[in-house]
């Protein structure tokens, strides 16, 4: 029963992301390579798309893998599990908000749990970066970065100076005020217009 | 009009103008909950954020649970946060229709080459924020250390068949380090006597 894994796995991803939508990748990546429901080619294009569109990144990244599966249902399906482990700890802890806000206990475990999230988007984010910086013969048949080249070359030199250069201006001061939509659409036209 | 239809369509107005959820939305969610319509305070928001991140989940939907459930329970509730994602879900099966079909052409691809390399970019610069505020001494270090060796080892190691590939597939998996790492924040608060009142 596709639809009730499917509800399972992202009901699993809401209860274990602590704090944004970065928080689910380190989850998605875990799924894809538990199951074959998309490579991780397939992920860093989601990561792209759900940063580009509105709403928060965790819900469209469990809309998009959903609808990747298994059409509109799934993409129903797929948010409908993320959301529910929300809604059952947020009804339970708003009868004692105040309790759970001064609780030491509950300061104490997220003492530990942020470096760990922060630690878990970064292992996510080396997957990612080799996907999209290095040439692979995993990523995927129909995406596979520079499929015309030579397998021998490793690094993609054009991406990495692309992640180069919008890393730099992510650091600049008048820059950085940009929406990434900006950065996304400049990289999409620096890739068709480049052949990356 | 009902309120629950208008808890529905406030938030789906939320969904479809945030982009990357989290604190980008905290303005526009201010100014439809606190100045327009009176639904919560600026200081029941702060909390409702603050809880919101050290809650499970996401934190645009925990707060749009929040605000429901103080208008009215756990159905108002359940309609915030399903007035939340429905913008998203349209929106991106839309894209994703639209890109199933257009995948093969190559401008597609390079282009998307090209945005994989900005979307490494855009997670390095986030990663680098959030190290800043989570990793604040020696015990949180070495959380952010442990868990993300095993976290890369779990990612780029295919474990091998048999009981070590068990263990090694246990130990690397997200779901553990999170739960072992809550825990860590306990014992080392509790070792520095951080629970007691």
């Amino acid at each position: 029963m596709i639809y009730l894994r499917l509800f399972f796995e992202f009901f699993k991803v809401g209860l274990f992301s602590i704090g944004g939508g970065l928080a689910t990748i380190p989850f998605l990546t875990d799924l894809g390579s538990r199951t074959d429901w998309f490579t991780s080619g397939d992920l860093a294009n989601m990561i792209a798309v759900s940063e580009a569109t509105p709403g928060p990144m965790g819900v469209n990244m469990a809309t998009y893998v959903g609808f990747h599966l298994r059409g509109i249902p799934g993409g129903v399906v797929a948010t409908l599990g993320l959301v529910t482990p929300s809604i059952i700890v947020i009804l339970i802890i708003a009868g004692f908000l105040k309790k759970f806000r001064e609780s030491r206990a509950v300061d104490a475990a997220f003492y530990g749990l942020r470096p760990a999230s922060t630690a878990l988007i970064a292992a996510a984010l080396l997957e990612v970066c080799s996907i999209a910086l290095l040439f692979h013969t995993t990523a995927g048949p129909e995406m596979a970065p520079g499929s015309h080249v030579p397998r021998t070359e490793l690094f993609n030199w054009p991406a990495i100076a692309l992640a180069a250069v919008v890393f730099l201006c992510l650091r600049e001061k008048h820059l950085k005020k940009l929406h990434p939509i900006v950065f996304i659409a400049a990289s999409a036209v620096a890739g068709a217009v480049f052949q990356f | 009009m009902n309120v629950y239809l208008d808890l529905f369509w406030t938030f789906a107005k939320i969904g479809a103008c945030t982009f990357g959820g989290g604190y980008a939305m905290l303005p526009i969610v201010q100014r439809e909950l606190v100045e327009k319509r009176n639904w919560a305070t600026e200081e029941e928001l702060s909390d409702y954020f603050a809880i919101g991140q050290c809650t499970p989940g996401i934190i645009a939907v925990n707060t749009a649970t929040f605000v429901g459930h103080k208008r009215k329970g756990a159905s108002g509730g359940v309609a915030a946060t399903l007035g939340l994602v429905f913008p998203c879900l349209v929106i991106i099966m839309v894209i994703a229709a639209f890109l199933q079909n257009f995948a093969q052409l190559p401008v597609v691809i390079h282009a998307f080459n090209g945005v994989r390399a900005c979307v490494c970019a855009l997670i390095l610069s986030s990663v680098l924020k959030l190290f800043r505020s989570s990793v604040v001494d020696k015990p949180t270090l070495a959380i952010f250390c442990v868990v993300l060796v095993l976290a890369a080892v779990g990612t780029f190691v295919t474990p091998p068949p048999g009981a070590a590939g068990a263990v090694l597939g246990f130990v690397t998996s997200p779901i553990v380090l999170v739960v072992a790492a809550g825990v860590a924040g306990l014992c080392v608060r509790a070792a520095k006597g951080g629970l007691k009142k």
